[in-house]
């Protein structure tokens, strides 16, 4: 069986894997790594994206032996060991922008991509637009829609604080 | 002491407690759960809608690598295992029960649908088992199918069952024809009206999942999956189908990621790996591909609808008749028929005063996947073909649209309301919410706005005043209706020794947020941070019943459980207090965590009290056992029934046809509102999918019987730049007669939202002689409507 050497979440892993297994089967079925989800089998609704050096992909859509030498990160590798959550992650908290929780790990590897892809900043459409390959049944989008311009805010360094729902 | 701590009971927008496991990828779906020796599944389904299962050869796929077994329908009939079993019995005018034809877990003799589950291959890995599955050999006899209703219904179609001659599941009706009859007769017009309303497909984004685990020490079996109600698979499973006790059972569903009716049922592949996993003698694991999941999961809706509605000469309704047929699909799912008879046709008096209704229902099979609620369940169909239709009068008469609905509404002093199709309204005030949402969607500004729509754009505005009954249901209700189960459900409140809460409960969260919605009523009432209240649920091995969530029953009826058996915690802990305190009982007051003796400055808390109640040394021991954990089973004397107004802006580019939802706004009364961002949220939710059904969705069979829509690539789930920001707002009237005022919130959204989408549709057509559109509006259709009748005139 080929073997691919990878680091996910800054931990590198060699793993045996058989020439058809996909990163996110790695990822869930060899590492456990269990965050990372898979909602459908034709790259439509982006439940398993993560990043790879820096870039979202889907992880059902790129063969694990594609991935030697890569530096992957999934959702469990957001948060800073002490547990200080990633201001995407704390903003989808404070806006609702989650329901079931499903598609949310990968939406929120996709929101975070696609902030740090705008630093001039989003506009609604913009966000909107850039959530193309994510699908969310549970929220209608609008709180992760509000969730998404509120971390850019963070994360662009425009405040220093999340800014609060308003109630 | 004045302590200042953020309040957290009824009506504070709580950030909710399960998101950090979420957003930290630390959710325990199905999916995610492994046991020690787990094996994995693999079902070979019918790839035909109809056809003989002539045979089966498995010999080449047994001996392949990894394989431990292969079971086949016939080796489940050898076992005498049952079929799965319909929850809800129809009768038919004439009396006589529904068609009622066998469900096979695994086809037996004959295939019904596209995703008929033939065979399971079980293996050491998942892509073993589905190596062996494409190695089995089954040999079919391809019958003609009955794809549609017209299909089925056509003189010499297709028998897809022996026990339901013409294809008929039953013939029902309900309200008083001769009455119709009569009010038509005196009618100053009859507004005629057909409509079909399209088959949609649930897709919760996780694909349902089950692992059995079988122990032979004990003989226990385990289910996890993925339900919105793991009692009432134990139930149905244990009892019907594979014969287990309820003690050798249990039945786990942990996080579930999106329900919205699709994972009430009891389905086929819960059962196999139940019972193969006693065979096999090692857990296994079977997930559906998104594509099965299209193939198996109950679709929802598909409904062919002729209605009639008789007005007077001063536009007031004086009845309404309808005639619909309902695809059942090709067997009957869990609840399928009660959808389109008790949740659908009791609801057409909707909010107006009609005096005279009379509907009738005709469930259909087809060979198609079975159909069953999806949120809303009936509630929609009824909504649309109301909405539609006041809408299709209203122009027909020459009257203003809102007023024609205000001169027919059920006013507000008329409460409790009895409609003619058996339901009683306990409350609501449909001019607030009509008041409320034409205020805050600035209907009057409309025209103005129309007349600035971007250059070329087709502006329209659309209205729907709805109601829905939820909150399912009182037992002696829905049990002389059919329902084979009761409605009630069980909270137990668990006050631990320092005061802490544990809430055990039947109500089923994927997405609804009950950890946090919950523990807020424990904190309204008992005074416990909600930090300090757990919720539990989705366990028959830690909630002693329950019948789960759907038909936004959970805070209705499982709260108000809850709040049954709160108000046991409170009486047993007076009298602990009393004791205490060396009081009587009756002096003894409580309020939020407080027990005080009236007109003294004597108090104990609820932590001193739940201590005495676990370490007795003062205590009443001859009149109370120890202990502070009480269960409550609340069933309810009625429905709830929320309602409101929902109001959609679209535009329309004519040169592609394609519809944007601009504006959308909703004011509901959902009763009181626990969580507001919680409420807001799920009416957020249920507009998405209401925009969905309008513009975009539909799962469409062709005539053999192919599902065409069976994947994301084919199937038009909305995408966040598909859909408006939209904007909640609700007026409450109290539910009542249940302890909380209560109504629920999880499916109005989609209930109310697309009559008004399909309403502003129209109204921007309303240049182009358009009466009616079907849905989906697709840019297609719009662009033949805008297009077709230039050309032809040109021409």
């Amino acid at each position: 069986m080929p073997q691919v050497t990878l680091t996910v979440n800054g931990t590198k892993h060699t793993v045996e894997v058989e020439a058809r297994t996909l990163l996110v089967e790695l990822l869930r079925e060899k590492l456990r790594l269990t965050g990372t989800h898979v909602g459908c089998d034709t790259s439509q609704c982006g439940a398993c994206v993560v990043h790879m050096g820096g870039d979202s992909i889907k992880s059902c859509t790129i063969l694990a032996v594609q991935c030697e030498g890569a530096e992957v990160t999934t959702i469990e590798g957001l948060a800073k060991p002490d547990g200080t959550l990633h201001p995407m992650q704390e903003a989808f908290r404070e806006y609702h922008a989650l329901q079931c929780g499903f598609c949310t790990p990968g939406m929120v590897m996709s929101a975070i991509d696609l902030v740090n892809k705008h630093p001039q900043g989003l506009t609604e459409q913009e966000i909107r637009e850039g959530l193309e390959g994510n699908i969310c049944r549970c929220t209608g989008y609008h709180n992760i829609v509000k969730a998404i311009a509120a971390a850019a805010d963070v994360m662009h360094g425009k405040r220093s604080e999340l800014a609060r729902a308003a109630e | 002491m004045n302590v200042v701590v953020p309040f957290e009971g009824i009506g504070a927008s709580v950030r909710r407690k399960e998101d950090l496991r979420f957003l930290s990828g630390r959710g325990q779906y199905t999916d995610d759960i492994n046991r020690p020796g787990q094996t994995h599944a693999v079902i070979l389904r019918s790839p035909h809608a109809h056809a003989e299962i002539k045979g089966i050869d498995i010999a080449a796929a047994k001996a392949m690598p990894g394989v431990l077994a292969i079971f086949t329908g016939a080796d489940m009939a050898a076992e005498n295992i049952g079929g799965l079993p319909c929850g809800w019995q129809i009768h038919s005018k004439d009396g006589s029960p529904m068609a009622e034809p066998p469900h096979p877990v695994l086809a037996v003799g004959k295939v019904r649908h596209v995703g008929d589950p033939v065979a399971v291959v079980i293996a050491e890995t998942k892509q073993q088992a589905r190596d062996a599955a494409e190695a089995i050999a089954v040999e079919y006899a391809v019958l003609p199918a009955a794809a549609t209703m017209e299909q089925a219904l056509a003189p010499g179609a297709p028998q897809i069952h022996e026990g339901a001659p013409g294809n008929l599941c039953y013939d029902w009706h309900i309200g008083d024809r001769a009455a119709q009859e009569a009010a038509f007769a005196r009618a100053h017009k009859v507004i005629t009206f057909e409509t079909t309303n399209n088959r949609l497909v649930p897709n919760a984004m996780e694909p349902r999942s089950a692992i059995g685990e079988y122990d032979s020490t004990s003989g226990d079996y385990t289910l996890f999956t993925t339900s919105q109600n793991p009692h009432v698979i134990r139930l149905l499973m244990g009892a019907f189908v594979l014969h287990i006790p309820e003690a050798r059972l249990r039945v786990v569903a942990p996080d579930v990621g999106g329900g919205f009716g699709s994972k009430i049922y009891h389905y086929a592949e819960e059962a196999i790996v139940t019972w193969a996993a006693g065979k096999v003698k090692r857990p296994i694991k079977w997930t559906a591909d998104r594509t099965e999941s299209f193939m198996s999961d109950a679709h929802g809706r598909d409904h062919i609808t002729k209605a009639e509605l008789a007005v007077d000469a001063q536009g007031k309704i004086l009845g309404l008749k309808v005639h619909t047929h309902a695809n059942m699909g090709a067997y009957l799912s869990t609840f399928a028929p009660c959808v389109p008879t008790y949740l659908y046709a009791t609801l057409l008096a909707g909010v107006y005063t009609t005096p005279v209704i009379y509907a009738e229902v005709k469930a259909v099979f087809t060979n198609t996947v079975p159909v069953d609620a999806y949120r809303g369940a009936g509630r929609p169909e009824a909504t649309y073909l109301l909405e539609r239709l006041m809408d299709v009068a209203a122009k027909e008469l020459g009257l203003d649209r809102v007023e024609f609905r205000r001169k027919n509404f059920i006013p507000p002093d008329a409460f409790p309301y009895q409609t003619p199709v058996a339901l009683q309204y306990d409350s609501g005030n449909y001019h607030a919410t009509l008041d409320a949402c034409l205020e805050a969607a600035d209907w009057k500004g409309f025209e103005a706005r129309r007349a600035a729509a971007a250059k070329g754009k087709l502006r329209g505005i659309g209205i729907s005043t709805y109601l829905e009954a939820c909150g399912i249901a009182p037992s002696a209700v829905v049990g002389s209706l059919g329902a084979r189960a009761g409605l009630y459900e069980v909270g137990t409140i668990r006050v631990h020794p320092t005061g802490s809460v544990t809430v055990l409960t039947g109500a089923h969260s994927h997405g609804q947020g009950h950890e946090t919605t919950f523990a807020q009523l424990v904190a309204d009432r008992l005074g416990v941070p909600v930090a300090q209240v757990d919720v539990v649920h989705g366990d028959t091995a830690k909630v002693p019943f329950g019948m789960g969530t759907y038909g936004s029953r959970s805070l209705a009826v499982g709260g108000s459980a809850m709040v049954k058996a709160m108000d046991k915690i409170i009486a047993k802990g007076k009298r602990i207090a009393a004791h205490l305190m060396e009081a009587s009982v009756e002096d003894v007051e409580f309020d939020r965590g407080i027990f005080r003796v009236a007109g003294t400055d004597k108090s104990k808390t609820l932590a001193d009290i739940s201590l005495a109640a676990y370490v007795p040394h003062n205590y009443p021991i001859e009149e109370l056992e120890p202990g502070l954990e009480e269960t409550a089973f609340y069933d309810p004397k009625n429905f709830t029934y929320p309602g409101g107004c929902h109001v959609a802006e679209v535009e329309i580019d004519p040169e592609t046809g394609k519809v944007e939802v601009v504006n959308f706004t909703a004011v509901d009364d959902v009763g009181r509102v626990i969580n507001p961002m919680i409420v807001e949220g799920q009416v957020q939710g249920g507009v998405a999918q209401g925009i969905g059904q309008a513009l975009l969705e539909n799962a469409i069979y062709d005539q053999q019987g192919q599902l065409l829509s069976g994947s994301l690539m084919d199937y038009s789930m909305p995408r966040a730049d598909d859909l408006p920001p939209v904007g909640v707002a609700t007026h409450t009237t109290l539910c009542t007669h249940n302890p909380l005022g209560v109504k629920g919130c999880g499916e109005v959204g989609a209930i109310g939202s697309p009559p008004a989408v399909m309403n502003a549709v129209v109204d921007a057509l309303r240049d182009y002689g358009v009466r009616h559109i079907e849905m989906p509006a697709t840019p297609a259709k719009i662009w033949n409507i805008i297009h077709g009748g230039r050309r032809m005139a040109a021409e």
